[in-house]
């Protein structure tokens, strides 16, 4: 393969091993979802199109209901921040465990942590901190990131984490998945009653009771709260939706998009610190509001995408996902939303990410799938357009230039002219051109045989 | 923080502005997420048996049958919520405490809390602080017993919503905790339990 591009040098060369768990894992995902829908929902386009506008509407009303989400957590006794940028965001979470004089954090899943680098940020602080979702857990000591929004460790495969656990002492070889689950249970459990803080995501946020949502199927949120007399809940402003009834909408939606589940197994609504009679869970609970660069989204004309309820739906839908896996995007956000998400959240960065958006055959599956109806495939385009006017290289590598094609596509007299000489391709050998990009298309493919140039004449003489 | 809060809402506030429209509030009806019963079902509690298996959960409406299930998974020492104590102590050859102690986190195989609802559409077992009497009693036990009063069964996940009121802590739990995290494999009983019965008192 000749193609210059980050993501099909990184497709290249992936071991078979890895490229199967990507592509199986995605497919068997994408199928589960298919069956799930179908058979709840007559019309289930229906439900993603109306979530969508909900989220949309949301958006394009983030004052009013983010105004809203704060005056309903401090009416049930949650302390709120806002944090502007990365660096408040890392600094905000390090203040709340320092004045509690919190020494260990137990974590559940959140992408905002990983966009934020938080783990070593508060490990280089002093800090202990334990991922407890299981993928998350082998991503951690393996010192790896996650591949995919919803299963992390999807690139991974059984033997590789034997062996992890059996390096860091969790027992000897032995790559039965249940056994690797038992062993993180049984590890993780003293993780969560020896830890003095618990640190949470939301994949939603009630702006009218004042309620963070939590989705997790393993359970370890739960217990990170159970555990623990200090809860954060870190989350992006873009979570906001307006009332606890929306969130039925978007709770049958994520679970059938993201692994074919009815329902997630928990799903957890938090406004506040436990109740007084109950023995066990947070004295105290903080919010902490993160904008890092979404204000940026929302003012561009891609700011569909802050509708994204990370299910993952896209990802394993997408052809390129399949082929090339998580890491080969670069970024936190991987596939097709992140194609869109992670150039936008890059800031300044942007053109070092600028060829994300190339990633796309545009065949639409994303949006299709897509429970909140995001038209990626336009935004991927706005993007394409973005990079080119920006001249970002990144995006150029690979790239023929066409101004040549565009000055003959212009000009009406030199279109005619090619069209005539169109006929003559196929007398002449054209593998033997050489320019690098004809001869690249020609490594695997025949080109067929010219045909055109007689429309203009049947048009002009037909009755 | 104030600043950040300022920061926040101006930026918000900037980038919508330019807007020549703004997307309505979509109307939408409950029926809309209401799914497929899959069945025909000549109860909610008829229902909800059959949507607790869907869910790998287990439905159980009598006491002997309990103390059966709770001896076949070698399940004999628990915790109990000691409300409930009186109804469980019948259990044959099981025994419990009722007041929760962390130092027994791996000696208690199963815990009885209260459900606050069940939601028969979706095999829902519904749990509320205010109702709880030990989230870790609900949690970390390998099998949960959640004690439901007949009653307190829901259609839809709309109704369950209804009943939120201000508690602060509403978990929905649909099934056992689980992962496919190992290639894709299902595995139940990860952090939380392996084993979820939703248990009616009529």
């Amino acid at each position: 393969m000749k193609s210059k591009q980050k993501i099909d040098l990184v497709a290249r060369d992936l071991t078979n091993e890895v490229h199967e768990a990507n592509f199986i894992g995605a497919k068997m995902k994408s199928e589960r979802r298919y069956a799930a829908l179908g058979r709840d929902y007559a019309d289930p386009d229906k439900l993603r199109e109306t979530a969508g506008l909900v989220k949309q509407h949301t958006l394009e009303h983030l004052d009013k209901y983010l105004e809203q989400a704060e005056a309903s957590f401090e009416r049930n006794g949650a302390k709120v921040h806002f944090a502007f940028d990365e660096d408040t965001a890392k600094k905000t979470v390090l203040n709340i465990m320092n004045e509690h004089g919190c020494k260990s954090m137990v974590k559940s899943k959140s992408m905002l942590t990983e966009e934020l680098e938080l783990l070593h940020y508060l490990e280089d602080q002093g800090k202990e901190v334990i991922e407890t979702d299981l993928g998350e857990f082998i991503l951690q000591i393996d010192n790896d990131h996650p591949s995919h929004i919803v299963t992390p460790i999807v690139h991974k495969n059984r033997r590789g984490i034997a062996k992890s656990f059996e390096r860091e002492g969790l027992g000897d070889y032995n790559d039965d998945p249940e056994t690797i689950t038992r062993r993180a249970r049984a590890h993780l459990r003293q993780k969560y009653l020896d830890a003095d803080i618990g640190l949470t995501g939301a994949n939603f946020v009630s702006a009218e009771s004042g309620r963070i949502v939590l989705v997790t199927n393993e359970g370890n949120a739960r217990f990170c709260m159970a555990a623990n007399k200090v809860h954060i809940a870190i989350v992006g402003i873009e979570k906001i939706v307006p009332t606890d009834q929306d969130l039925g909408l978007f709770l049958n939606l994520i679970g059938r998009s993201g692994t074919g589940q009815q329902l997630t197994v928990y799903n957890q609504f938090i406004g506040g610190p436990k109740l007084k009679d109950q023995p066990n869970g947070p004295e105290h609970m903080h919010v902490i509001f993160v904008d890092n660069r979404r204000t940026e989204v929302l003012a561009s004309d891609c700011r569909e995408i802050l509708r994204c309820i990370r299910c993952g739906a896209c990802l394993n839908v997408c052809p390129i996902y399949r082929q090339s896996g998580g890491h080969a995007y670069r970024s936190v956000y991987p596939g097709p939303v992140g194609a869109v998400l992670s150039p936008l959240l890059a800031g300044n960065r942007f053109p070092e990410l600028a060829d994300l958006p190339k990633a796309s055959s545009l065949c639409g599956a994303c949006n299709e799938v897509c429970p909140v109806n995001i038209p990626i495939p336009d935004l991927l385009l706005r993007l394409r357009d973005k990079a080119k006017r920006e001249g970002a290289k990144e995006a150029m590598k690979g790239t023929p230039n066409l101004a040549m094609w565009a000055t003959m596509c212009s000009q009406p007299t030199m279109w005619k002219a090619a069209l005539t000489m169109g006929h003559t391709m196929n007398h002449i050998p054209t593998q033997l051109i050489p320019h690098p990009s004809a001869m690249s298309w020609q490594g695997t493919r025949k080109l067929p045989k010219f045909e055109g140039g007689e429309f203009r004449k049947w048009f002009k003489n037909r009755k | 923080m104030s600043s950040d809060r300022e920061k926040i809402f101006s930026a918000i506030r900037a980038a919508l502005d330019p807007l020549p429209k703004r997307t309505a509030k979509p109307e939408w009806k409950r029926e809309l997420i209401v799914c497929n019963p899959s069945g025909e079902f000549s109860s909610l509690k008829e229902q909800l048996a059959d949507k607790l298996a869907f869910a790998s959960s287990r439905y159980c409406d009598s006491f002997d049958q309990l103390a059966e299930t709770l001896k076949a998974e070698n399940s004999t020492f628990g915790y109990c919520d000691p409300e409930l104590a009186p109804l469980f102590e019948k259990l044959d050859g099981i025994t419990f405490e009722t007041e929760y102690d962390v130092a027994k986190v791996n000696e208690y195989t199963f815990g009885i809390t209260k459900a606050s609802a069940a939601i028969a559409e979706s095999g829902t077992i519904v749990l509320k602080d205010g109702d709880t009497s030990s989230r870790m009693g609900a949690l970390t036990p390998w099998i949960h017993i959640a004690a439901i009063k007949e009653s307190d069964i829901v259609a839809t996940i709309p109704e369950a919503i209804d009943r939120f009121g201000d508690d602060p802590s509403i978990v929905f739990c649909t099934g056992p905790s689980k992962t496919a995290d190992v290639e894709g494999i299902l595995i139940e009983g990860v952090h939380g339990p392996g084993i979820q019965i939703g248990f009616i008192l009529s």
